[in-house]
């Protein structure tokens, strides 16, 4: 546990030391905010956005957005960075044991979504009109098991994919996909049908529905389950296959 | 044989990768308290031997022992009891050298205040400075810091003097010697002749994937390097006459110097010939046999200077 509370710390330290990292995290939700929700969010037609409204629906699923983000490319890109250069292979000889490593990528990762989310809120409020948290208690508990659910599956890319190339390509590619299919870029309700059921296989649109039921009072059923699961199993297989070189 | 002082056993170790044979059939033990050397060409294996004890590889074949436990079974529990310096690692670039030192004393609780390794190894300047910003030789000093920030019973120092300064190196014996007082093991794989024959106790010499001598240095040198070399200068042009001194092995020429192979008692005769010749140089002299000339007639590689 010292090792984890060390390795978090010097960590969030280490990305703090990046600039341009920090304005990518903060950037990020203002462009997503002001740029697809400028180009999605002004439909107010009542069959679509789960028939809430263009913004009620979209700041839930902007944050699952960001923390997808977290898991599927920055993570993967580190943690590979790290394998390439060695870096693993340096913690590995001086017994720093592999849930260390992702624990404290999960750590971090929950760090800069909680700020990014709150920007990302804060910003909404100052241009958009959109419903209040249904329960607060039950929007920052299920911020959290989402967060933690992209951060481990993406502890998962990071501890297979070999090089921080090919992480950082594939994440983008994960990203891009999951954000135009599951429901974070058009609403999904214009999607063809054939695009709407992959899009509902994707980890997003399920961390989507969760955010939005909290946030809503809604209930989209057996998401939540989906995203415990993918959790649990993200952190079996990234325990399992953990590659330190 | 007694093996309860025996730090590192090593018996028939085989190491693949994939269809390609790394290692094979090598045997040796460290003795406790000992400086251990592994000498050897680029690719004969000395890492790829060194990190199978680690547990950082494993083994395809062999049986293996440090500090009595097998790697294959018990990596962690070495990892723990052992300093590890690698040939090839890193940092993150941003890392301060004392968070680094910090974080990896906190991995192994127990060992001694980094604070001294920081001292002892003349980084405390460099307290506050980011890996990404060091030169090449205190990256290396630094590794060899954290190392031993766990207070090993065993170190493992892989080319740790590759990219020092001669100052910094001999600095770096100094520190070696000092661990050896303390009655830490050390495994030292390098390819510096002086380094071997000035720090080792006994020597290992690997050779394509294969042990080809084990013995403390001067045990090496006495049993394979009987070849003495005879230096000298002369701007005579015509030397031919040397070849067929009595002793004379071979004679090699660079511009005005000269060096002469042979065996026994060449010097004496080279010298008379010389004096035949009409020659006198103020610089004869006779090169004894070390190292070096162990290491190349028994590996076959060419002359490195
Ligand atoms: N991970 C690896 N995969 C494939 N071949 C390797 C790997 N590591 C080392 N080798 C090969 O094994 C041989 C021994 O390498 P190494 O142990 O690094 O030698 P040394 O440390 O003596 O220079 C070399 O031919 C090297 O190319
Ligand atoms: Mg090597």
């Amino acid at each position: 546990m010292r090792t984890l509370a060390k390795l978090s710390w010097v960590e969030l330290k280490l990305l703090l030391r990046e600039p341009l990292t920090v304005l990518f995290a903060l950037a990020l939700p203002l462009i997503i905010l002001y740029v697809l929700g400028g180009v999605f969010g002004e439909e107010a037609e009542a069959d679509i956005f789960r028939g809430v409204g263009a913004m009620s629906y979209y700041v839930p699923a902007y944050i699952g957005l960001v923390i997808a983000s977290i898991g599927l490319i920055s993570i993967p890109t580190h943690l590979a960075g790290y394998r390439e250069r060695g870096v693993l292979k340096r913690f590995h000889a001086s017994s720093v044991p592999a849930w260390a490593v992702g624990g404290a990528e999960m750590v971090v990762a929950l760090v800069i979504a909680s700020a990014s989310s709150l920007l990302l809120v804060a910003a909404a409020a100052l241009v958009y009109d959109f419903a209040a948290p249904n329960s607060l208690p039950t929007v920052v508990g299920a911020f959290l098991l989402v967060a933690v659910m992209f951060a481990a599956l993406g502890v998962l890319l990071g501890a297979v994919l070999p090089t921080a190339r090919a992480a950082q390509a594939l994440g983008l590619l994960l990203w891009f996909t999951m954000m135009m299919l599951a429901g974070a870029g058009p609403p999904p309700e214009v999607l063809p049908s054939g695009m709407r059921s992959v899009g509902s296989l994707t980890p997003l649109k399920h961390v989507i529905y969760v955010m939005q039921d909290a946030w809503l009072g809604l209930d989209a059923g057996r998401s939540l389950l989906v995203v415990v699961v993918i959790l649990v199993l993200s952190i079996l297989l990234a325990l399992r296959f953990f590659r330190w070189e | 044989m007694d093996q309860t002082d025996s730090v590192v056993v090593v018996e028939h170790l085989e190491k693949r990768y994939g269809s390609f044979v790394a290692i094979e059939d090598v045997s040796f033990v460290v003795e406790r308290g000992e400086i251990f050397g592994i000498l050897g060409p680029n690719g004969a294996g000395k890492t790829t031997a060194v990190e199978c004890l680690q547990g950082l590889r494993h083994a395809d074949g062999g049986n293996l022992r440090v500090l009595g436990l097998d790697p294959r079974h018990h990596a962690a529990e070495i990892r723990r009891r052992i300093g590890s310096q690698l040939q090839e690692s890193a940092l993150p670039d941003r890392i301060k050298v004392w968070e680094a030192l910090d974080l990896f004393a906190s991995v192994v609780p127990g060992g001694g205040d980094w604070r001294v390794a920081l001292e002892q190894w003349g980084l405390d300047t460099k307290r506050n400075a980011r890996f990404g910003s060091l030169s090449g030789g205190q990256r290396q000093r630094l590794f060899v810091a954290l190392a031993l920030v766990n207070d090993p019973e065993v170190v493992f120092l892989d080319e740790m003097t590759t990219g020092l300064d001669p100052a910094s190196r001999r600095v770096a014996w100094d520190l070696i010697r000092r661990m050896q007082d303390r009655g830490t093991t050390v495994v030292l794989v390098t390819h510096f002749m002086d380094e071997a024959e000035n720090l080792c106790d006994r020597l290992a010499i690997l050779d394509d994937k294969r042990l080809i001598a084990l013995d403390t240095p001067s045990g090496l040198i006495s049993r394979h390097a009987t070849k003495r070399r005879v230096l000298f200068s002369t701007d005579q042009p015509d030397l031919t006459w040397l070849d067929s001194s009595q002793h004379v092995t071979a004679v090699h020429r660079t511009r005005d110097r000269v060096e002469v192979e042979g065996t026994g008692p060449v010097l004496a005769f080279v010298a008379a010939a010389l004096i035949e010749h009409g020659i006198a140089p103020t610089d004869l002299r006779v090169k004894g046999a070390d190292l070096e000339d162990v290491y190349l007639s028994l590996t076959g590689t060419g002359r490195s200077d």
